[in-house]
C-alpha cells in the first residue's frame, strides 16, 4: 500500500501548500493521542522542506512515521491515519479524537483506556460514597485496632468509611516501611573509592574512613490481580481501596481485576480522586457475565502482560476465593507459568480467615502447589501481615 | 546520506533492511536525533547497529544497560588507583597544591566510559545503547541530557563538547515503560519478525553455503513455528543458528531424518516447556508443511 499514493494525490499538487497540509496532519495525529511536541512538528517540516529529498509519498510516510510515532500503539495506527489524511479517504474517521483503542488483545482483553462515558448507578459505588465524613474517624488507636481485626463482612456501615481509609493508608505505610528496610539492608561489601576519596579530603587525603559501595536494590514491584466475581462481593470494595493505595504509592505497581474477563486498572486507579476512580472502575466492570474464569484470565494476563509486568523483583498478589468455573488443569497451568516468571506468588483468600475453611474448592486446590504464600485477607490485620513477605523477595 | 544508498550499504554489511528502516536511519543523521528501536527479543535490533557501523565504516561503541547502571559506568570515572599512586610518587618533590591537583585531575587520569567516548571521537561513531528499558529512570534522565546537548560536564575538568555527533541507536523490548521525554526525543521504529520472503533473504545472506531449497524449508518451518503457542518465540538469530546446525548435521531436507531434526530443535526452542509443548503431531504437521 506504500507505493500507490502519488504525490499529486497526496495533496501536494492541489494548491494547498505542503506546510499547511503537514500542520493539519500533525493536528490529526495529536488528536489521536500521539505525543507530538513542537520539536517533532518542526522536524516533520524540516523533512518535508528538505528540497527534493522527498520525491514520493512513500518516503513522506516513512519519514513522518519515524518522527511522529513514539511507541508501538502509534506505530500500529499511523498507516491508517496517514491514508485517511493524505488520500482523503475517511478523513473524518481520522479526525475524530479516538479513545485509546484496546491494544493487542485478540482475545478481548479489556484495557483501562476507555474513559467513563456516563455515570451509571452501581450498588457498590453507592455503598462506598454514601456516608462519607459522617461515618467519621473515631480516632484513637484502640478503635483502629479493633477495626483492624474485624472481618470485612461484619463491619457496620458506619465503620466502613474508616476502614476504607485505613486500607488506603496501610498501603502507603507499607511502601514507606519497605523502602526504609531496604535502605538499612543495603550494606555494601566493596570499597567505593570515589566516595572514600571525597569523605577523606578533610584529612589530607589519607583514606582512613572507608565508604562501601552500596548494592542498589531495585524497588519491589507489585502486580495485584483482584477477583471481582459475585462470590467476592462482600470483600471487593475493600480490596479495591487497598489496590488504590498500592498503585498510588508504589510507582511501578500494576493492578488488574478479573472475573470472566481481565481488565488493566492501573491508570484508572492512579486517578487522584478516590471516588472518581471508583466510579471509573465500576464502569469498567459493568456488564460482565457471571461465573469466574480464573484460569482463563490468568492466561490472558500471562499472554499480554507477563513479559512486561513480571521480573525477578515482582511479587504477584492474587486476591481471590479460588472458585473457578474453568477446568482446574487450566488454572494450574497458568499458575505455573506465572510463578516461573515472577519472584513470588502470594494468594490471598478471604475465606481463609473463616473458621473451619479448608481450600478444597477444585480451583483453589489446583492453584495451591504453585503459590509461595497462601494467606488470609479477611481483615486489615491480615493485610498488614503481608509486609514481611514482600520485603523478603 | 540517501536511504537507498544506505540500504545497499547495509546489505553489503549482511543486513537486510526494509526501505523504511533505512529511511529512519538516514533521518537520524539528518535530524541529529537518536533512533529508538523496539521489538520482540531476537528480531535483530542490536544487529542494526552492528551492521550500521560496518556499513559506514565507523566505530561501534556499545553500552549494555542493566539495573543499577550509573553515571560512573556509563559516562566517566576518575582512575583513583592511579591518582593515589601519582600522589605517592610525587610526594617527595615540592609541588604546590594547585599543581598537584591539576596533575591528578588531568585527562590522563580520566577513564572514559562509552558515552564520553562516543562524543569525543574524531569521526562520528555509532553508539548502541542496548536494552535501555533495563536501566533505571535516573539513568534515562542523564542520557536525555547528553543526547540533547551532546556535551558532558566534569566538575574537575570543565565541560567537554562533542567533537563529533554519534549516530545513537537505542533498543528496547519494553520490559519497562520508557519515559515520554525519551520517547519524544527519539525517532521511532518498530521492528517486527521478518516475513517469509525477507527471512529467506536473511538466511541466504548470512548462511550462503545453504542450498536454496533447504533454506526455504527452514524458513517456512520457523515461520509456522512462530504461530504456535510458545513462551519464547524463536527470533532471527535462532533461525540462523538452526540453519547452521542443519548444515553441520548434514541434513539435506527437513523430512529426511525426523529424529535428528527433532533434536536439532533445541536451537529454536529454548525452554523445556516449549519443547514439551510442541507435540509430535504438531511437529509432523510443521515438517510436512515445510517440504
Amino acid at each position: 500500500m506504500n507505493s500507490t499514493v502519488s504525490l499529486a494525490s497526496a495533496g501536494v499538487g492541489d494548491g494547498m501548500p505542503l506546510v499547511r497540509r503537514l500542520n493539519g496532519f500533525v493536528r490529526v495525529v495529536r488528536g489521536d493521542g500521539f505525543r507530538v511536541g513542537v520539536g517533532e512538528t518542526l522536524d516533520a517540516l524540516r523533512l518535508a522542506g528538505s528540497g527534493g529529498r522527498f520525491l514520493n509519498a512513500r518516503e513522506l510516510r516513512w519519514g513522518l512515521r519515524a518522527v511522529l510515532c513514539s511507541g508501538r500503539r502509534d506505530w500500529q495506527r499511523f498507516d491508517g491515519l496517514f491514508d485517511a489524511y493524505w488520500r482523503q479517504t475517511g478523513v473524518h474517521a481520522g479526525l475524530r479524537p479516538a479513545p485509546r483503542p484496546p491494544q493487542p488483545g485478540p482475545h478481548g482483553v479489556e484495557h483501562n483506556g476507555a474513559d467513563p462515558l456516563r455515570p451509571a448507578p452501581d450498588v457498590e459505588v453507592r455503598g462506598l460514597t454514601g456516608s462519607g465524613a459522617s461515618a467519621g474517624r473515631r480516632g484513637g488507636a484502640g478503635s483502629e485496632e479493633s477495626l483492624a481485626q474485624t472481618d470485612f463482612r461484619h463491619l457496620h456501615a458506619a465503620d466502613r468509611q474508616a476502614v476504607y481509609d485505613l486500607a488506603e493508608r496501610l498501603a502507603a505505610r507499607m511502601r514507606w516501611r519497605l523502602s526504609r528496610r531496604q535502605r538499612l539492608a543495603e550494606r555494601g561489601h566493596s570499597i567505593d573509592l570515589r566516595k572514600t576519596w571525597r569523605r577523606n579530603l578533610g584529612h589530607g587525603g589519607v583514606p582512613f574512613q572507608r565508604v562501601y559501595r552500596q548494592a542498589k536494590l531495585p524497588p519491589v514491584q507489585l502486580v495485584v490481580l483482584l477477583d471481582a466475581s459475585g462470590s467476592m462481593d462482600q470483600y471487593s470494595a475493600f480490596f479495591m481501596r487497598f489496590m488504590h493505595g498500592i498503585v498510588a504509592n508504589f510507582r511501578s505497581a500494576r493492578a488488574f481485576v478479573f472475573h470472566t474477563r481481565l481488565a488493566h486498572l492501573s491508570a484508572a486507579l492512579r486517578e487522584r480522586d478516590v471516588e472518581k476512580s471508583m466510579q471509573r472502575l465500576a464502569l469498567i466492570a459493568q456488564g460482565w457475565g457471571g461465573g469466574t474464569r480464573i484460569g482463563h484470565c490468568l492466561g490472558l494476563f500471562n499472554d499480554h502482560y507477563g513479559a512486561s509486568a513480571l521480573n525477578r523483583r515482582t511479587a504477584v498478589l492474587i486476591l481471590s476465593d479460588g472458585y473457578d468455573t474453568d477446568p482446574p488443569q487450566q488454572l494450574a497451568r497458568q499458575m505455573a507459568r506465572l510463578r516461573r516468571r515472577a519472584r513470588k506468588v502470594i494468594w490471598l483468600n478471604p475465606l481463609l480467615g473463616w473458621q473451619g475453611y479448608a481450600p478444597v474448592a477444585r480451583g483453589m486446590a489446583a492453584a495451591l502447589p504453585h503459590v509461595d504464600v497462601f494467606a488470609p485477607c479477611h481483615n486489615l490485620q491480615s493485610l498488614m501481615a503481608l509486609e514481611p513477605h514482600l520485603y523478603r523477595l | 546520506m540517501q536511504w537507498r544508498d544506505l540500504q545497499q550499504r547495509l546489505a553489503a554489511a549482511h543486513y537486510i533492511a526494509d526501505g523504511d528502516l533505512a529511511m529512519a536511519i538516514a533521518m537520524m543523521d539528518y535530524l541529529e536525533r537518536p533512533l529508538l528501536l523496539e521489538g520482540q527479543a531476537g528480531v535483530g535490533k542490536t544487529a542494526v547497529a552492528v551492521a550500521l557501523a560496518r556499513a559506514l565504516d565507523s566505530e561501534l561503541i556499545r553500552l549494555q544497560c542493566y539495573e543499577g547502571l550509573d553515571a560512573n559506568h556509563a559516562i566517566y570515572e576518575w582512575n583513583y588507583q592511579r591518582q593515589l599512586l601519582a600522589i605517592k610518587v610525587r610526594e617527595r618533590e615540592a609541588y604546590s597544591a594547585e599543581d598537584q591537583e591539576a596533575h591528578i585531575f588531568s585527562e590522563s587520569f580520566l577513564l572514559r566510559r562509552p558515552l564520553l567516548q562516543a562524543i569525543t571521537r574524531a569521526q562520528p561513531a555509532v553508539l548502541l545503547i542496548d536494552e535501555i528499558d533495563r536501566a533505571d529512570e535516573e539513568f534515562e534522565a542523564y542520557l536525555l541530557e547528553i543526547l540533547s546537548d551532546y556535551q558532558i560536564t566534569i566538575p574537575e575538568l570543565g565541560t567537554i563538547d562533542a567533537t563529533s555527533i554519534p549516530l545513537v541507536i537505542l533498543t528496547s523490548n519494553s520490559t519497562r515503560e520508557l519515559s515520554d521525554a525519551l520517547r519524544r526525543r527519539c525517532l521511532y521504529y518498530y521492528l517486527d519478525y521478518p516475513d517469509e520472503d525477507k527471512e529467506l533473504r536473511i538466511v541466504a545472506t548470512r548462511v550462503p553455503e545453504m542450498e536454496a531449497a533447504l533454506a526455504r524449508q527452514v524458513v517456512t518451518f520457523v515461520q509456522a513455528l512462530r504461530r504456535e503457542d510458545l513462551e519464547k518465540v524463536p527470533g532471527v538469530a535462532e533461525t540462523l543458528d538452526w540453519a547452521r546446525a542443519l548444515l553441520g548435521i548434514g541434513i539435506g531436507s527437513v523430512d529426511e531424518d525426523p529424529q535428528a531434526l527433532r533434536q536439532s530443535l533445541l536451537c529454536l526452542l529454548k525452554s523445556r516447556q516449549d519443547q514439551e509443548a510442541l507435540a509430535p503431531q504438531v511437529f509432523e504437521r510443521l515438517v510436512a508443511r515445510s517440504v
